[in-house]
């Protein structure tokens, strides 16, 4: 029997096992990294950015708060207050650096998993939880805080943001060179939906009109149990350059490379440049959401593995080795970690369940004479049963 | 084992384990049917036992998933295609409509598509949205694509062995929140109901209930109520919504007289506004009251915490039922 991965490496490059065998397991050598596993600094030579001891506990202490969301929904999850909670345990820095590198004038549009980004961007986190209590299907206004609302159908929002920025190219808050007005978009996506033919769609168009917008995929390995491998037979970066922008692979469990490599792709796209793809390079360290099993699909020495490269934990060895932090800096983030908690499991008890019938206002900006007759007659069907069950 | 008690998962497991050891052109694909079984389970343990060839873990693009069936069909096999949740259809629409629905019409009956398209319908199970929806008029507005709907877990055994074995693409939905729901015996070796048929499931005289897929629970349970209440309801499920099986729903609405369609649709253009219409037009002088619709309402589907308010129930069947005797 032929092999068709093998046949097709002779003529057409590299087979499956040069591009994901164990010695890619790091990323591979293109791989953008400021911080190493072990908590090293290290340099780079296009992208790098001299933080501040303040920044640099600013970026902890985000990751730290984002993490507590994640475990305090997914408690909730666990005692029947959330019906289902995407979790993002090991994607904190990949989303911490990308929300940093925002500016307010900036816009996103997420998937159902950006968590630290909606934090970033200023929304309240107990917001987050609505659409999984199952009381609302967004909860926040996108405009008021310049983040859009989580969407389910994969990949749907890439082409929405790429649309975005098409409409900041026509008022003209792109490439006029104040950094004040200047914008650009970013589009958050998984692995798995760089399948789906709308991001494909969405990279043609921001290529086509040069749209001020970066593609930001969090490949995170895995697509529910569909390991990476399904979806590409590449390293995904290396696909930008097919529709012809850059792309680049971050290590996403390092928050400063995170951060330095989407600010400068966002300035790019602010400055007329353009789009471009980030791949942050990281790992799920949890479910795909509390209904998954993954240990039907995945090796638990995969996971282990992964442990080693906690985006917390790293940051914390190079704080602590450098005396940028001291005792009373943790006890602070802890209190305030704690309080957080606290909002989140009373706040999400407190979230009021709809009203049915005003569900009905908002299928159109206007009432419509025949929704209209529909929400009386329900609301008389239901005053029938008024009294009847005492 | 010939008798066994059965959910509908395992019915329509068992279901396509049969049907692809019958016939080895038979493939299943999606996301997730692989190693994990699907995030149902439906496909558990196939994999294992036919292959990655023939159980395939698609990549993350239903548009891809369909397309390539069209092409995998038109290379003589029969592709099986899991599609994750209702609302996750869309993106392959195109490709069902245009294509799938089309190929047969266009090569003047020299191509045949044997396509299956398993789509886990309806609500009821807390989700979030766009894992709720209940798209079947979509599909069965489209000529060229059959719609077929099971209900329990036998029919889920027989109903997915015959789609598989019919030549015409079948869009085959399953009532998710059924899945795991109830038991029912299985006897392998009986002979099954042909596919596109309607069936009486409960006998009655004084009014009938047309439902399918989730709601023929709904609408047993209503029977039974309205029984208490001495009301003496028949029950069709009807299985197939196209081509739709309309002689037992014409026999049975002339002797009762009265006709209550449920759906957890959009009432609006849905199956109930067909059945309506074709009732009338041939039942008319048998009828003591209009026929009744009782569905969703033309809102998208609602957040969950209110989705028994919204999803048709024993109650609203039976406010109907009385709605029906009261003209
Ligand atoms: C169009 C569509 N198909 C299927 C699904 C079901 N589904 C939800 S998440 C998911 C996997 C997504 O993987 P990926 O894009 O890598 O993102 P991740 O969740 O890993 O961050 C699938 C298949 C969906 N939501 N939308």
């Amino acid at each position: 029997m032929s092999d068709p991965a093998s046949a097709r490496s002779d003529t057409f490059g590299p087979d499956l096992a040069e591009v994901f065998g164990p010695s890619q397991s790091d990323g591979g050598p293109d791989l953008v990294q400021l911080l190493t596993p072990e908590g090293e600094r290290v340099h780079h030579p296009e992208f790098d950015h001299d933080f501040s001891a303040e920044e640099l506990r600013g970026l902890y202490r985000d990751m730290v708060l984002t993490r507590r969301i994640d475990v305090e929904a997914t408690a909730l999850q666990r005692h029947g207050e959330l019906g289902i909670w995407a979790q993002l345990l090991g994607q904190e820095a990949a989303q911490i650096g990308a929300g940093r590198a925002l500016r307010p004038q900036d816009y996103v549009f997420p998937t159902y998993r950006e968590h630290g980004v909606a934090y970033c961007k200023g929304v309240d986190p107990l917001r987050l939880l609505g659409l999984f209590r199952g009381v609302d299907q967004g909860g926040w206004d996108p405009n008021e805080n310049n983040f859009g609302l989580y969407t389910i159908v994969i990949g749907a929002q890439t082409l929405h943001a790429t649309g975005y920025a098409m409409g900041m190219q026509r008022d003209g808050v792109v490439g006029t060179g104040d950094p004040e007005r200047d914008a650009a978009v970013i589009a958050h996506f998984g692995d798995g939906a760089s399948s789906q033919g709308d991001v494909n769609e969405a990279f043609i168009f921001a290529a086509s009109y040069n749209a001020p917008v970066v593609f930001f995929c969090q490949n995170n390995q895995w697509a529910i149990s569909e390991p990476i491998e399904r979806q590409t037979r590449i390293p995904l970066y290396q696909r930008a350059l097919g529709f012809g922008f850059p792309g680049i692979r971050v290590d996403g469990n390092d928050v400063l490379a995170t951060y330095a490599v989407t600010k400068a792709a966002l300035q790019r796209a602010r400055e007329g440049n353009g789009p471009s793809f980030v791949e942050a390079y990281t790992y799920r360290m949890g479910a795909h959401t509390t209904t998954d099993d993954p240990t039907r699909y995945r090796l638990n020495d995969e996971l282990e593995h992964w442990k080693l490269k906690d985006p917390i934990e790293r940051l914390k060895v190079y704080l602590r080795r450098n005396g940028l932090v001291d005792q009373e800096f943790f006890d602070d983030l802890d209190a305030e970690a704690k309080e957080m908690g606290h909002h989140l499991r009373e706040g999400c008890k407190a979230l009021p369940d709809p009203k049915p019938l005003d569900q009905f206002g908002y299928v159109f900006s206007e009432m419509t004479d025949e929704i209209a007759a529909q929400r009386d007659e329900f609301a008389a069907y239901l005053a029938s049963f008024e009294g009847s069950h005492s | 084992m010939t008798h066994q008690k059965i959910t509908l998962a395992k019915g329509l497991n068992m279901g396509l384990r049969k049907a692809m050891e019958a016939d080895d052109k038979v493939l299943l694909m999606g996301e997730d049917v692989g190693k994990l079984g699907g995030v149902f389970r439906i496909t558990d343990g196939l994999q294992k036992d036919f292959g990655e060839d023939r159980v395939i873990d698609s990549p993350l693009a239903e548009s891809g998933i369909v397309g390539t069936a069209v092409g995998m069909a038109l290379r003589g096999y029969r592709p099986v295609i899991e599609i994750q949740f209702d609302g996750f259809v869309y993106p392959a629409y195109d490709q069902i409509v245009c294509q799938v629905a089309k190929y047969t019409y266009r090569s003047q009956g020299k191509v045949k598509m044997p396509i299956v398209i398993r789509i886990p319908f309806g609500g009821g199970i807390g989700a979030v949205e766009h894992h709720s929806e209940s798209p079947e008029a979509q599909f069965a507005h489209t000529p060229g694509l059959k719609v077929v709907a099971c209900s329990n877990p036998v029919d889920g055994y027989w109903m997915i062995q015959q789609a598989i074995a019919h030549d015409d693409p079948v869009i085959f939905l399953e009532p998710k929140r059924q899945y795991h729901a109830d038991k029912a015996e299985l006897d392998e070796s009986a002979t099954p109901e042909p596919l596109f048929t309607s069936r009486v499931v409960r006998a009655g005289t004084d009014a009938t209930v047309l439902a399918y897929g989730p709601t023929v629970k709904t609408a047993l349970k209503a029977a039974e109520a309205a029984e208490t209440e001495g009301r003496n309801l028949e029950v069709i499920d009807l299985r197939t919504l196209s081509p739709l099986d309309m002689a037992p729903v014409l026999e049975s609405v002339r002797r009762t007289g009265r006709c209550v369609v449920t759906h957890e649709a959009h009432v609006n253009l849905g199956m109930g506004a067909e059945l309506a219409a074709r009732i009338t037009e041939e039942c008319f002088y048998s009828l003591e009251a209009p026929v009744l619709r009782v569905g969703a309402f033309d809102m998208p589907y609602p957040p969950s915490r209110i989705e028994e308010e919204y999803l048709p129930d024993l109650d609203r069947v039976l406010d109907a039922v009385d709605r029906t005797f009261a003209f």
